[in-house]
């Protein structure tokens, strides 16, 4: 048997000097979904354990004076799901959190636990990425931010550097007339993971598109921006024309892998076809019919 | 005694074992420990095809912790040269796949074992053991396996006189083929593949065993069948059964592959040499690698009609893969494919080919569904080439009593018309179908029918009065799907007493007589049997005890309402005597109360099933969702209906698996990739609709409720229900399994 040291810190600060004194032995845990999994299979084995829910900033939810919401790492699906305006102003984003894992799983995992994986089918990190969600970052050397889709580095990788934590989301102010979705593709109606995924937000004017931001999950290492079809979309009506280039962007920037959860063709195709679905949900949202 | 005024037979009586399995208290396989007990763990081959030219295993007995280890010269080897039969199940090549001999034959194939102190110590131990691999070419497809130029697993294959992989050939013929063709106005011929599936119970394989002193040997495990437990270990580790008990464990579902063991002769050999009791618990793993899944399959099926839609004749080939040592199910398809039918000319062929996965067992209906998928939907195709309604093709060639199957059985009264009726009358298949309700949303509706054979054999079973005046029934097969609730059911009916007072128990291989597996749709028709027999000896007794106290003959008494009464006025007038009186003067009157039945059963006539289903079609990204399905099936009598119903929903959900989304996926070194549940994607429980079972409770002639057997026919259809209603939505045909969405969007794209 291995001796695991379990640490809880009641603050950030404490947190990170664990970290770094453990000097690569140690994980952290939120809800412990997908660590314990790994532990139990013998791909983890940790000599410390630090939990950091204990630190009021990685489990707390706020809504700013400017509209902006901070969603600290280790705050659970169903602990957001409850908060009574996130929901409203971020529906795609708590759709895709809500997707991590069944009922029971929900108590448990976080939006920072499931970027933090790694995983190129995370459904949470596309509808981040389509929302600009902003990370902050705290480490030996102080704290930073990053772009939500600059975080992955490739399967089961991330760019934090040696002793830094995720410590929350910022997810900007939104303008009258936004709406987001998240859609994945599973072959089971649930308890199963994506085949692909896509997160769409929007913001609309008189029925035009004033921005749009288009996440991509499970088509290719990491999850995706992706910028063109984003382009696509802005300053149309979301007539067939530009879904159609939207979703043919989103295919062209499919770079996925035949394996046993799909196949390179069917990804492909899927892509174009979730960001048609996605597209039309989050566009009925921002104009108020959803 | 099957009449619809019973107050207990076709009730639905609270389960026996419900209260345990609710709380959690219910004892499964890996619930029982022993003082001084270690952990067993098994080495397992990282190959699929390789020759092991040598094991050491000293630096893994020398780890501190380890208490014993074993490979496979610890096993009984039984020589290829010659077979030992143990009911359906060859032991040369059940030695060969609870631990490799000459070679490895599938990734997860166990090479040896350790037991220690701990799982971590006798895993760590495991990783100690070398074994010297010679690695070979490997395969793992039918297609591929049966190629002139396949890497050949089995040196003493031998098929039309030359090394193979084809290590069983099984013909059935009735009239001749070739002449029913010929008088054929129209014949279709098609090929179909399927791909292995697992039985996908969710207990894992678990025993404990104790290795006494004197060499008495126990074993706790769950499985279909602690007699068989007891006789293939036994076999495997030399040891008699008189010296071996096997206590049987609740199960966590079985579904065919608990018919055979694969830890049970290991965990006795750790056990005999470390002298302590070993606990061994597969990982889920370890289930999806090394226990047997069903054949994958290649088929073709060629059918012969006349115009009128009469079938004139029928040919089935049938491939099955029975992984890496032969044995495949092959008498399900060659024997079940066309049995529904009345056809005088058939030809239909199996073939058994082995290649480098792990060994199949049983699974529901062994074989069957593969062989009806493909027939059912060259019926589909024939209905659609001739116009006719689907279910009119069926009853214009339904199977007639007395007529001859190909497998060579005359059957008896037969009620497959009654099934069909059932679907062609119900509201389901008359309802309109909205064939396109939203854009690019597109629905179908297909039927299919089903044959399995049926099964009696060897049951046990005693009856016991106690002295209180209550009844303890004792049978000798584990209860899989209900069947200690069907018992206390005929039981409360037969002795006319409430069914609180009844407590039905599963006897181990040491307290009650040898009672073959529960399987082959066997269990609650051969046991309702002979716990009847034994219930009518009981009564005798009661009668007689009676008489006793009355001082009159004991044909003057009779047994009515749980009370034994004077026959009529003549034979005196007496206050009745109750199971209570009687068995407080049991022991003046005679002794104790009790007796016991033991039978080769017969009379499991076949069952029959069919289907009707309703899929929707998302065609932009190719999944198929079932919306409605309804199963009718003719059950004899439903002596517990929840426990029937649960056996036709149960059927239709694995065949929903196996028709959508289940399959073994292999990687090009031959390893098992997809070995979890996240990845082997049986169905989830909001993927399937409510099924909806309509009973059919034409009393069997031949049992003494009337039980027919249900628990396999209803695997049997869906494939090819599925399959066919698929084709009704989009138009186009699938000849391969899964209809999974890759697949399924790859055929509508075109």
């Amino acid at each position: 048997m291995t001796d695991i040291r379990y640490l809880a810190p009641p603050t950030l600060d404490e947190a990170v000097r664990a970290f770094a004194a453990a000097q690569g032995a140690a994980r952290i845990l939120a809800g412990g979904t997908d660590l314990l999994v790994q532990m139990r299979n013998g791909m983890a084995r940790p000599g410390t354990i630090i939990d950091i829910k204990k630190i009021p900033e990685m489990t707390s939810i706020s809504e700013a004076a400017d509209g902006s919401f901070w969603v600290g790492a280790a705050v659970s699906g169903a602990v957001l799901a409850e908060h009574p305006r996130f929901g409203t102003v971020w529906p795609g984003v708590l759709e895709a959190i809500n997707l991590i894992g069944s009922t029971q799983v929900q108590g448990r995992a976080s939006a920072g636990g499931n970027l933090c994986h790694g995983s190129p089918a995370a459904d949470s990190v596309p509808a981040m990425v389509a929302a600009g969600a902003v990370l902050t970052i705290a480490g030996p050397n102080g704290r930073r931010t990053l772009p939500v889709e600059a975080f992955p580095a490739g399967p089961g990788r991330t760019n934090l550097a040696a002793g830094e934590i995720l410590v929350g989301f910022t997810l900007p102010a939104r303008p009258a007339g936004s709406g987001d979705a998240y859609l994945r593709m599973i072959p089971r109606t649930e308890m199963d993971i994506a085949v692909v995924g896509v997160g769409v937000s929007l913001t609309m004017a008189g029925g035009v598109v004033t921005a749009a931001r288009v996440g991509l999950g499970a088509a290719a290492p990491t999850v995706l921006l992706v910028a063109d079809a984003a382009k696509a979309l802005v300053g149309s009506k979301l007539d067939d024309a530009a879904i159609n280039a939207a979703a043919a962007a989103c295919s062209a920037a499919c770079k996925p892998i035949d394996d046993k959860r799909g196949t390179i063709v069917y990804r492909t195709k899927v892509a174009a076809v979730l960001l048609k679905r996605a597209a039309a949900i989050a566009a009925d949202r921002a104009q108020g019919r959803a | 005694m099957n009449a619809i005024d019973n107050k207990w037979i076709g009730k639905r009586t609270i389960r026996p074992d419900g209260a345990d399995k609710v709380t959690g208290r219910a004892g499964y396989s890996a619930d029982h420990s022993m003082p001084g007990m270690i952990w067993g763990r098994v080495l397992r081959s990282p190959h699929p095809h390789a020759v092991i030219r040598g094991i050491d295993t000293s630096k893994a007995e020398a780890l501190p912790g380890v208490k014993a280890v074993v490979t496979a010269k610890d096993i009984v080897n039984f020589p290829l040269d010659k077979s030992v039969m143990l009911g359906i199940q060859d032991m040369r090549w059940m030695c060969r796949n609870v631990m490799a001999r000459e070679k490895t034959l599938f990734h997860g194939h166990p090479v040896a074992a350790v037991a220690a102190i701990s799982e971590e110590v006798a895993e760590a131990a495991c990783k100690l053991i070398e074994v010297d691999y010679e690695v070979l070419p490997h395969v793992i497809e039918i297609e591929d396996a049966i190629k002139p130029d396949a890497p050949i697993l089995h040196d003493f294959v031998r098929h039309e006189g030359k090394p193979s992989n084809i290590a069983t050939t099984m013909v059935n013929k009735l009239g001749d083929v070739d002449a029913g063709f010929a008088q054929a106005d129209l014949i279709i011929e098609r090929s179909f593949t399927t791909r292995p599936v697992h039985q996908g119970y969710i207990e894992p394989h678990a025993c404990t065993v104790s290795y006494a002193a004197d060499g008495r040997v126990t074993i706790w495990s769950s499985s279909q069948g602690q007699f068989m437990v007891r006789a293939m270990t036994s076999l495997l580790t030399g040891i008699p059964q008189s010296n071996i008990r096997a206590i049987p464990a609740e199960i966590g579902g079985g579904f065919g592959a608990k018919t055979i063991i694969y830890l049970e002769p290991v965990a006795v050999m750790l056990a005999k040499k470390s002298g302590r009791p070993v606990k061994m618990v597969m990982s889920r793993d370890e289930v999806f690698r090394a226990t047997g899944p069903t054949s994958g399959s290649m088929s073709t099926v060629k059918i012969g009609v006349k115009k009128d839609g009469s079938i004139v004749a029928a040919q089935g080939t049938f491939y099955l893969q029975a992984g890496g040592l032969p044995g495949s199910p092959l008498r399900g398809p060659v024997g079940c494919s066309f049995s529904p039918y009345n056809i005088e000319n058939v030809l239909s062929v199996g073939y058994d080919v082995v290649s480098n996965r792990s060994k199949v067992a049983a699974y529901r209906a062994p074989g069957a569904p593969l062989g009806a998928y493909a027939t059912e939907c060259v019926l589909d195709e024939i209905a659609e080439a001739l116009g006719m309604d689907k279910l009119e093709l069926r009853l214009k060639n339904t199977a007639k009593p007395g007529g001859k199957t190909v497998y060579g059985a005359t059957l008896g009264a037969i009620t497959f018309k009654e099934t069909v009726e059932a679907i062609k009358n119900h509201p389901h298949y008359t309802a309109p179908l909205d064939k396109n309700p939203s854009k690019g949303v597109v629905r179908g509706r297909g039927v299919a029918s089903g044959f399995w054979f049926n099964a009696g054999g060897e049951s046990s079973a005693q009856l016991n009065i106690t002295e209180d005046g209550n009844v303890n029934v004792t049978t000798g097969h584990p209860d899989v799907g209900g069947s200690r609730a069907s018992i206390a059911n005929v039981t409360a009916e037969l002795l006319g007493i409430d069914h609180s007072r009844i407590s039905v128990l599963i006897g181990d291989t040491s307290s009650i007589g040898f009672s073959n597996l529960t399987g082959g749709s066997r269990v609650t028709f051969a046991s309702a049997m002979v716990v009847t027999q034994s219930a009518e000896k009981v009564i005798g007794q009661l009668k007689e005890r009676a008489a006793k106290i009355w001082k009159i003959d004991p044909e003057a008494v009779i047994w009515d309402n749980g009370e034994a009464r004077p026959a009529g006025p003549n034979a005196g007038q007496f206050p009745p005597l109750t199971l209570k009186d009687l068995a407080a003067k049991a022991n003046e009157m005679g002794g104790p109360i009790g007796a016991g039945v033991q039978l080769n059963t017969t009379g499991a006539d076949p069952g029959f099933a069919t289907h009707c289903v309703d899929v929707e079609v998302d065609v932009d990204l190719g999944i198929v969702r079932v919306l409605r399905y309804t199963a009718a099936q003719d059950v004899g009598r439903a002596l517990h209906p929840d426990y029937v119903e649960g056996q036709i929903q149960g059927g239709v959900v694995q065949g929903i698996g196996w028709a959508l989304s289940e399959e073994y996926l292999y990687n090009a070194k031959g390893q098992l990739d997809n070995a979890s549940f996240l990845d082997y994607r049986m169905p989830v429980c909001s993927d399937v609709p409510m099924i909806e079972p309509i009973m059919l409770e034409i009393p069997n002639p031949k049992h003494p409720q009337g039980v027919r057997g249900v628990g396999e026919a209803p695997i049997v259809p869906p494939l090819a229900a599925i399959a066919n209603a698929i084709h009704d939505a989009l138009g186009k045909r699938f000849y391969s399994l899964p209809m999974s969405p890759p697949k399924v969007l790859a055929v509508i794209d075109g």
